[in-house]
């Protein structure tokens, strides 16, 4: 392994034409690339001095072969100077900047040393600053019409896109052209110390430099051709670029020597100039972008850096990795939450380097014997002299693994116990990689628990996820303390639970705490069983006739015994609802001293993304360790209890009966009565209008606030004739799936469909659909549903339903966009900044941003309600109960 | 409580805590543990364990240095951002006016546009006026912006006899409280050659009486300029709508004017507020300008449903403020701020940023996250930040 270096810092310059020459290989003059037998020619953009490019082949520059052969530079004599587009700005401003016939900065003698003195000065303490002010002296030197040294006055300079100067008289007003080489001369004689003044580095980068006199040759490692089966070679863009350059300069430099006429030669110059621009900015505005044969534009230096793909955000910012997998994934509720399911065959190729040792060396050995096809065995045995020996070649693994002795790393299967990183994307947030155990499965599939599906945003329709496996003894350590699921149950968001029930495993809660669930002894050890536990139930509330034990009662084995926790359930709403413990619904959870004494658990004790949830209390007073056991083992047993029982959606969970029906359709009748009334006084003129509105916008806020409230009432209707322990309507009251509108939908009404927040309209002249007549602004016409799903919607609400579902899917797809932009840049903005010992936050320069982070030091993730300390929780510990 | 301590003073009690606390605790938690601890009779030792325990919360409670705080800033704001509808128009409490809310204004907030796509200010009024419906509706007519189209029914051109005759709209001119007198007025003002005169027949009819022919090319941009003549009002005021909050009048206007609003001495200049962030900073200051920041980005969120520490939101809005103008968060504003070429090249704007960065001969010191990244240094940040020293050499 080569010598570890680490860079400290990047200076970037211009090349000058010195040292173009002095690391060139060879002077490249022929346009030609290839002879006719397909050897590159000598001094043409692919001579083999440019680097070693085939396997085999070795550099006549360096001597090595294509491993070890870095590629060279090799350059071009232009016959006469090219402007860089790419500096055209800073040559623009500088021209401007300086005199004319002196080239001297237009600033006068005081000026110039007083500014001078200010900005050494200014570039000690206050470096941006010192930038700004460099910046406006350049402004001042550039409105200067006569220069203070000379006398001369100044023509204004007129810049043609891209890369043509003019010279204008501001008196008379002609223009004379400025070609390249008047440009370079001028900027060739701007004093050092004037650069300085104005931000320009003399030392790395003369401004003249961004004139080229010599252009280098890339090495043609960077632009390899590619060999097509038919034996034709295709060139790298970037060659064919080189070789039009090559190929213009040469004709110039003829055309020079000859004596041709000015005009012909200043053609040459010109083309040669375009050539020039192209090859290192294809996308210049103001000039045809360079084609391929085919009509393709041409990738040149500027397009390889540029955009999400380029070499930047592409290849720097982003690398693509080994030691990964993706496949989709699946759950699989008997995993931890820690944990994550490996499929044998993706096992069997991502490796962990293991040193050898005494310890683990008859381990080892084990796996080498496996080799690479059976698991758990090995890939690679890597000797201390660094030679790596591939297990599918060897022929007698037995050797090989005999001859293993502390010093030797084996490459060896995943196995049961390994952490490794999991993510999906998008990755908006850092729950969104996380560090699971390796659990080896069979299968194709990577297997998750549930609980976990929040922070990932991840279900199980088609979902694809990606797993890498950390190399390095720090990284993994890392991982396993700091990535692992259970690290992550907290969201520094806003410090409140993401990880916990979702789902059945709310329904299966709620149905075992309930008060009518009383368990007979050999159902209460099935339950436990399936939470994984061997331990004996606690005394039974109901002795006699039959020894009965309530589900509250498993639930509390699980909980700590000094764990105290109060607060109120989901399904505390409506007339369910309860303040105190005073409830006769059941729907005030209390925990006293790690008992489950009332309450029903839902969402809101137990669920995923809930504030001051039990969960919560018991993952932040007990550590998170006891927080994830928790989930592990419970939440296993709650599915158990609907594995049990039994839990669907059927169709009759959201049917009615006839006389609902009835009553919703003279609702509905009323709602129609109402919006023809005042359909009728709009037409009339007497409808009243809602104060800074038009009659028609009045007349439209009238008619969806009618039909909302029918819909609403609809949907109380229906909803009051459900039974309470009908299984759709369980899960909606405790959150565990779908909410009341849902199931107003389901069964009574679906109600208005808007687009943009309007009735619908658009369609044909008048009229959404051609059933209507035209101007129809009935309830029906614009769009108004009177069925249910479970009645069915007629032809003409199918359409209106459709217009106003494509709406959220429009919405969304334009939304990610969005707020992905917008994510990326708060990301690049706020990247550098961290809390530092003395909890300042500072930027990546120790620049303070703000002197106490969030004003009061506080952790969003430790502080509870975004306070520092919590006074309460503190009374209550040290004092007993608060008042 | 039988212990045999000696019960801590109440009148003392707020001192103690002062005293032991009050440079290490936020002044609202000081304040709420006051009120609280008030309530007990507390022995000597029972406050010195609460103290103690309230220290013990407050280390417990503190960040880690080396925190990555700005990503997770952004995460906690980006994320939740997904889930916002798109829906830009909502009622804001008065459904006479359209606010921009969601996804569009937050990107707005963030972006420091100039001006808001909705701007808003609510007036609060000086105690003379604010309990007075009367008084209300007479401040809401004189900001309100009236021009002339505003309390016109028709505006005709009459070629033959060189004049433009309005019409004005009666209910209009009693809702805005102008006088027919009044727009004769203004318009004799703006408009320049001409004599404009009440009709005979019809008091709510207007004669502009050209002195020369009308030229038919620019007689729309003149019917266009009378139209468009303010009567009265502050400039940028369009709409003002008069709510009842609690027991006095406010009066919520769409657009903003904070410098002429707040020099009407009518107006509580001390409660006026706005969502022009541009024009806060302008007006008030760049404090001003940061908080208004923060409970903008925080209502946004709220709005929505959506829960964001206001930690994460004050380091954005501090970000954007730290210069002493209110910056975007983009390649013009906070990026382009930043001393690195690599990690504005890696941002946007690859090219120019490495091209400047070679016309100045700068130097990259690869301090940031990015920087670390593109040349593969560890990231300067979190664990990575901290080193470890062993001294294998030290006994015991």
């Amino acid at each position: 392994m080569a010598e570890e270096k680490i860079v400290s810092a990047i200076k970037f310059g211009i090349l000058s034409p010195d040292e173009i020459r002095k690391m060139s290989a060879v002077q490249v003059t022929s346009p030609e690339t290839y002879d006719e037998d397909g050897t590159p020619k000598s001094y043409s953009v692919m001579d083999p001095r440019l680097g070693a490019i085939e396997p085999g082949q070795v550099c006549p520059i360096c001597g090595n072969t294509i491993k070890g052969c870095p590629g060279h530079f090799g350059h071009i004599e232009l016959a006469l100077p090219v402007i860089n587009v790419l500096f055209v700005k800073h040559i623009y401003e500088l021209l401007k900047a300086t005199c004319s016939r002196c080239s001297r900065l237009k600033i006068s003698p005081e000026a110039f040393e007083r500014y001078r003195k200010y900005l050494f000065r200014l570039k000690e303490r206050y470096p941006y600053l010192a930038k700004l002010f460099m910046e406006y002296i350049k402004r001042q030197a550039m409105k200067v019409t006569e220069c203070p040294y000379c006398g001369a006055k100044q023509p204004k300079i007129k810049l043609e896109k891209p890369t043509t100067f003019y010279e204008q008289d501001p008196e008379t007003g002609d223009r004379i052209r400025l070609n390249s080489r008047d440009v370079r001369k001028r900027l060739e004689m701007i004093p050092n110390e004037d650069l300085e003044l104005i931000g320009y580095d003399p030392r790395d980068s003369r401004p003249e430099w961004m004139v080229f006199t010599v252009l280098p040759v890339p090495p043609t490692a960077i632009r390899p051709s590619i060999l097509i089966e038919t034996g034709i070679r295709s060139e790298d863009d970037i060659t064919h670029k080189l070789v039009d350059i090559v190929r213009t300069n040469e004709r110039l430099r003829e055309h020079l020597s000859s004596g041709a006429p000015e005009i012909i030669i200043d053609d040459m110059w010109e083309l040669l100039q375009y050539h020039v621009t192209t090859y290192l900015d294809n996308e210049v505005p103001g000039i045809p972008p360079a084609k391929h044969r085919s009509g393709r534009p041409l990738k040149t230096l500027a397009q390889r850096l540029r955009g999400k793909e380029g070499r930047f955000r592409g290849n720097l910012s982003g690398k693509r990795v080994d030691f990964s997998a993706r496949t989709v994934i699946s759950p699989d509720p008997y995993l931890s939450i820690n944990e994550v399911g490996v499929p044998t065959d993706i096992a069997k190729i991502l490796t962990i380097p293991e040193k050898v040792t005494d310890w683990n060396i008859d381990e080892l050995r084990r796996y080498v014997l496996n080799g690479p096809s059976k698991w758990p065995g090995a890939n690679y045995v890597v000797t201390p002299d660094g030679r790596r020996i591939d297990l599918r070649y060897v022929r007698d693994r037995k050797s090989v693994a005999e001859s293993l002795a502390p010093g030797y790393v084996v490459e060896r299967h995943l196995k049961d116990g390994d952490v490794v990183l999991f993510n999906r994307q998008p990755s908006l947030h850092r729950m969104s990689m996380m560090g699971h155990v390796v659990k080896v499965l069979p299968g194709r599939t990577f297997r998750l628990h549930l609980a976990v599906c929040p922070p990932y945003n991840a279900d199980f329709d088609g979902d694809e996820m990606n797993l890498h496996v950390p190399q390095t003894e720090d990284a993994r350590s890392e991982a396993r303390l700091l990535l692992k699921v259970q690290s992550h149950i907290l969201t520094p968001r806003y410090g409140g639970i993401i990880i916990g029930a979702i789902q059945d495993y709310i329904s299966g809660a709620y149905f075992l705490t309930i008060k009518s669930m009383l368990l007979e002894r050999d159902e209460v050890i099935k339950l436990l069983a399936a939470a994984g536990v061997v331990k004996e139930p606690p005394e039974p509330a109901i002795l006699s006739p039959k020894k009965l034990w309530t589900g509250k009662q498993i639930v509390s084995m699980f909980l700590p015994q000094d764990f105290n926790y109060h607060g109120k359930a989901n399904i505390s709403s409506g007339h369910l609802k309860c303040d105190d413990i005073n409830c006769f619904w059941d729907s005030y959870v209390v925990v006293k001293q790690g008992k489950l004494l009332m309450g029903v658990l839902d969402k809101k004790s137990i669920g995923a993304e809930q504030q001051d949830s039990l969960l919560y209390w018991l993952s932040k007073e007990y550590g998170v360790e006891v927080g994830a056991l928790f989930m592990d083992k419970l939440f296993r047993m709650f599915l158990r209890v609907l594995e049990l029982r039994g839990f669907t959606l059927k169709l009759d969970d959201v049917a009615i009966d006839e006389e609902g029906r009835r009553q919703i359709i003279q609702l509905q009748q009323e709602a129609f009565e109402k919006v023809r009334n005042l359909v009728e006084q709009y037409v009339r003129r007497e409808l009243e209008v809602v104060p800074g509105r038009s009659l028609e916008e009045s007349l439209e806020i009238r008619i969806l606030e009618v039909l909302a409230e029918a819909r609403d009432k609809a949907g109380e209707i229906a909803v009051a004739r459900l039974n309470p322990f009908n299984n759709a309507f369980v899960m909606a009251r405790t959150g565990a799936r779908g909410n009341v509108l849902n199931l107003t939908q389901m069964a009574a009404t679906l109600g208005q469909m808007t687009v943009r927040g309007e009735r619908i309209w658009r369609g044909y002249m008048g009229r959404a659909l051609p059933h209507f007549k035209q101007n129809d602004l009935g309830a029906l016409a614009r769009g108004f549903v009177v069925n249910s799903f479970y009645t069915g919607l007629s032809v003409t609400e199918m359409f209106m339903h459709a217009a106003g579902g494509r709406e959220g899917l429009v919405d969304t797809a334009v939304r990610t966009s969005q707020s992905g932009y917008m994510q990326r840049r708060l990301v690049n903005a706020l990247i550098d900044l961290y809390v530092d010992y003395d909890y300042t936050v500072r930027d990546s320069e120790g620049s303070i941003i703000q002197f106490i982070y969030g004003e009061d030091k506080a952790d969003p993730i430790k502080a509870p309600h975004g306070r520092i300390v919590n006074i309460e929780r503190v009374v209550e510990k040290v004092l007993g109960s608060s008042k | 409580m039988t212990s045999s301590s000696s019960y801590v003073d109440t009148r003392i009690l707020g001192s103690v805590i002062e005293s032991r606390l009050a440079e290490r605790l936020p002044r609202t938690v000081i304040e709420e543990l006051k009120t609280i601890l008030m309530r007990y009779q507390l022995t000597e030792e029972q406050l010195e364990k609460l103290i103690s325990e309230v220290e013990k919360e407050l280390e417990k409670n503190s960040v880690d240095p080396g925190e990555p705080v700005g990503m997770v800033a952004a995460q906690s704001i980006g994320e939740p951002s997904t889930q916002m509808t798109l829906r830009t128009f909502h009622y804001a409490g008065v459904r006479e006016l359209n606010v921009t809310l969601g996804l569009p204004r937050l990107i707005e907030l963030v972006d420091a546009k100039k001006t808001p796509s909705t701007p808003l200010t609510y007036i609060y009024l000086r105690p003379e006026y604010k309990n007075n419906r009367e008084k209300a509706i007479e401040v809401a007519r004189k900001i309100e912006l009236t021009k002339v189209i505003n309390v016109t029914l028709r505006i005709d051109v009459n070629f033959l006899s060189n004049a433009i005759v309005i019409i004005l709209d009666r209910d209009m001119l009693e809702d805005k409280g102008v006088s027919v007198d009044e727009v004769v007025k203004v318009l004799q003002k703006a408009v320049k050659k001409a004599k404009v005169m009440q009709s005979s027949e019809n008091p709510y009819e207007i004669i502009v009486q050209f002195e020369e022919a009308l030229d038919p090319t620019k007689v729309e941009r003149l019917r266009e300029k009378i139209l468009q003549t303010r009567i009265k009002g502050v400039k940028g005021i369009n709409k003002v709508i008069i709510q009842r909050r609690e027991d006095e009048y406010v009066l919520v206007c769409e657009g903003s004017n904070l410098a002429e609003l707040m020099q009407l001495e009518e107006v509580d200049y001390r409660r006026i507020r706005t969502n022009n962030i541009k024009e806060v900073e302008s007006v008030l200051g760049i404090e001003a300008a940061r908080t208004l920041l923060v409970e903008e980005i925080m209502n946004v969120l709220e709005e929505q449903g959506l829960d964001v520490d206001i930690r994460h939101i004050m380091l954005v809005a501090d970000m954007m403020t730290r210069t002493g103008v209110v910056k975007a968060i983009g390649r013009h504003g906070v990026m382009a701020s930043k001393d690195s070429p690599l990690a504005k090249a890696a941002f946007e704007i690859t090219v120019k940023n490495l091209i400047d960065a070679a016309a100045k001969g700068e130097v990259d010191k690869l301090l940031g996250v990015t920087e670390s990244v593109i040349v593969g240094n560890y990231i300067p940040i979190g664990t990575a930040k901290v080193g470890i020293i062993f001294n294998p050499h030290i006994k015991k």
